[in-house]
């Protein structure tokens, strides 16, 4: 099966290729640009790069295995990524990621993403996310909280219910 | 009294002050680089100085140096490109600001991107670079799309692209975005990610980016911070520049505070002149820890410095006025915040970001949470890396889980010892020194966490065998 990439998702990807001297070098811009349109990168996804690209599917799937933000599966419509890290963990992370957690009806102490099982929201911890001064933070897609309380998570996760 | 001294961060927090290029024009936007490109040829000793190398003299005369985290000499950098090679000079801007702890290159990108794209056309003009890139984290897709706003500005302004500011100089400025790496940061993995690759950071030698960086050829990496102050540096002049802070550690430098103190933040300061005392407890800055709490330690310079233990004392030589050494004896909280000093310490300033550490935590969940951290970004290329710092973090999930050992102290050392000087780049020692000051700083709470746990689990082995 092969990908279906709309007209305007490919017109966006031949401006991004045209960024660099060498076709390889769009990669991972290709790769967030599928990420975006597809919600993760599927083999279809992979291949139709390496095509687009003139690279071996190994190429990119080398990619896509190393960086925690492309995802081979479903993440669910949100991902909430809570920041795990030193000054975060300081500023009680931890107890915000159980509070979400418990919230969506998900096991906190899991390892890696958790997804709810209507699909709505994929839960994970997050590496530093660079912002240790206003702590605990988190993203949600691609919107970035600051100093979230238990009560403020609540508030905001009411707006991705939907 | 000590103070801050805003020179990158001049507007960004002013009330009304917006990341649009009008804004940014209107308090004197683009001046600097007008004024670069009215620069003539001059004759100097007989010699003709381009216009270009006139900016490179003024950036090396600044002092200048690197706000990534090495605090390299900005015009030393520009120095070693090889010119002569016959291919295109690159310069990529480094803003994959992700060590913990640090959260100063997010505020300029977000709320003054205009400063970072002048000082990077000022920059790339100097050193005759067609073609730059700006590799954001991908943890900033809001920054990414600010920047790509303010380059289309720029280019409607004639800033950017071809024929700028009605010379013939053409350039253009791509924002290329990481996918949550880490070690994206180091900069030769920078350069192999730019590629499309993963991120394995080259030796050094002989893949020196001057020489042979983004597709083999000459290449600049410079950080976010250091790219602004060169604006400023060509605003002010280099000797201007020099006369902020203090000698050899020049200019201003925004500091990263966070951690137990009341006041976390950003602060701008001139390079040594407050103290690590002074920006945790002073009301300019820190504002203290919070109440009834005492101070356990510090990490000076982002998650990969050295920690230093509350109460430490140092002997450090310096010279004085006139050139001659100095012994001087140091308290921790009376060291200068700067470059030089911090070294002698035995730690670095880094990134600028200084975590502060109350009595309230456990110095072992601490490591636990940064050995974690570390054991997740290896990249995986050198061996004694991609096992040690697992094993460094599996030995410290166990000591947290109420199974630690007495020979755990020196189990962690031993392997952060054999995993310092032995890869590739200098993840090895990011994730090596924080393990190896935590163990000899805080060994008596390591021993006795061991000892409490072994005769513990030893009590409760015997109940079971007598049972």
């Amino acid at each position: 099966m092969s990908l279906e990439v709309p007209k305007k998702l490919e017109r966006e990807i031949n401006r991004l290729v045209k960024n660099y001297p060498e076709k390889r070098s769009a990669s991972l811009m290709v790769l967030h640009a599928l990420q975006e349109e597809f919600g993760y990168i599927s083999t279809e996804a992979e291949e139709w790069a390496a095509a687009r690209l003139e690279l071996k599917s190994i190429n990119i799937h080398e990619l896509v295995t190393f960086y925690p933000m492309l995802r081979q599966q479903d993440p669910g419509r949100t991902v909430v990524r809570v920041c795990r890290t030193l000054s975060c963990a300081l500023a009680g992370s931890a107890k915000l990621h159980g509070h979400i957690c418990k919230r969506l009806g998900l096991d906190a102490d899991a390892p890696g993403l958790q997804r709810t099982k209507d699909g709505k929201y994929g839960v994970e911890y997050a590496e530093c996310l660079a912002s240790c001064g206003t702590g605990p933070v988190m993203m949600c897609n691609d919107d970035f909280y600051e100093n979230v309380s238990n009560d403020g998570a609540d508030e905001i996760l009411k707006k991705y219910d939907e | 009294m000590p103070k801050e001294t805003k020179l990158v961060l001049k507007h960004a927090d002013e009330a009304g002050y917006t990341n649009d290029i009008g804004c940014y024009l209107k308090h004197g936007g683009y001046r600097t680089l007008k004024k670069a490109f009215r620069l003539k040829p001059k004759k100097v000793k007989g010699a003709v100085v381009t216009p270009q190398e006139a900016i490179r003299r003024e950036v090396l005369a600044s002092g200048l140096r690197g706000r990534g985290g090495a605090g390299f000499s900005c015009g030393m950098k520009w120095n070693f490109v090889n010119r002569k090679s016959g291919k295109p000079i690159y310069l990529i801007c480094n803003a994959d600001e992700s060590e913990p702890g640090t959260f100063k290159d997010r505020q300029i990108i977000y709320k003054d991107p205009h400063q970072l794209i002048e000082g990077m056309i000022l920059s790339c003009y100097a050193n005759d670079v067609k073609l730059a890139y700006i590799y954001i984290r991908g943890e900033f897709p809001e920054g990414a799309k600010i920047l790509n706003h303010a380059i289309n500005e720029a280019k409607a302004n004639g800033f950017l692209g071809k024929g700028i500011c009605g010379t013939k100089y053409n350039l253009e400025i791509h924002v290329h975005r990481g996918a949550g790496a880490y070690i994206c940061g180091e900069e030769t993995g920078l350069i192999e990610s730019l590629e499309g690759k993963r991120p394995y950071p080259r030796i050094k030698p002989p893949y020196f980016p001057a020489a042979l960086g983004l597709y083999m050829c000459p290449t600049i990496v410079n950080n976010v911070e250091t790219l602004c102050n060169v604006r400023n540096v060509l605003a002010m002049g280099g000797n201007a520049y020099a006369a902020l802070g203090t000698p050899n550690n020049t200019g201003t430098r925004i500091v990263s505070l966070s951690g137990n103190v009341k006041r976390p933040g950003y602060y701008e300061i001139e390079v040594g002149k407050a103290t690590l005392g002074e920006l945790i407890f002073h009301k300019n800055f820190g504002h203290g820890l919070h109440d009834g709490r005492k101070l356990q330690a510090i990490i000076p310079g982002g998650s990969s410095s050295k920690v230093f233990r509350a109460g430490e004392k140092f002997d450090i030589k310096s010279k004085d006025k006139r050139g001659e050494v100095v012994e001087q004896k140091l308290d921790l909280l009376d060291i200068p915040y700067d470059f030089d000093t911090l070294m002698k310490c035995g730690s670095m300033s880094g990134s600028s970001a200084i975590i502060v550490l109350d009595d309230s935590v456990d110095i072992i969940e601490v490591l636990g949470n940064l050995s974690d951290f570390y054991a997740h970004e290896s990249c995986g290329q050198c061996t004694p890396c991609r096992e040690g710092s697992l094993w460094m973090a599996k030995a410290l999930k166990r000591m947290r889980s109420g199974q630690a050992r007495k020979g755990d102290a020196g189990y962690l050392r031993h392997i952060a010892h054999n995993i310092q000087g032995r890869t590739v780049c200098a993840f090895g020692e990011a994730c090596s020194w924080p393990v190896l000051s935590f163990v000899d700083k805080f060994r008596d709470d390591f021993e006795q966490r061991g000892a409490e746990d072994e005769t513990r689990l030893a009590k409760r082995g015997a109940e079971a065998t007598t049972r």
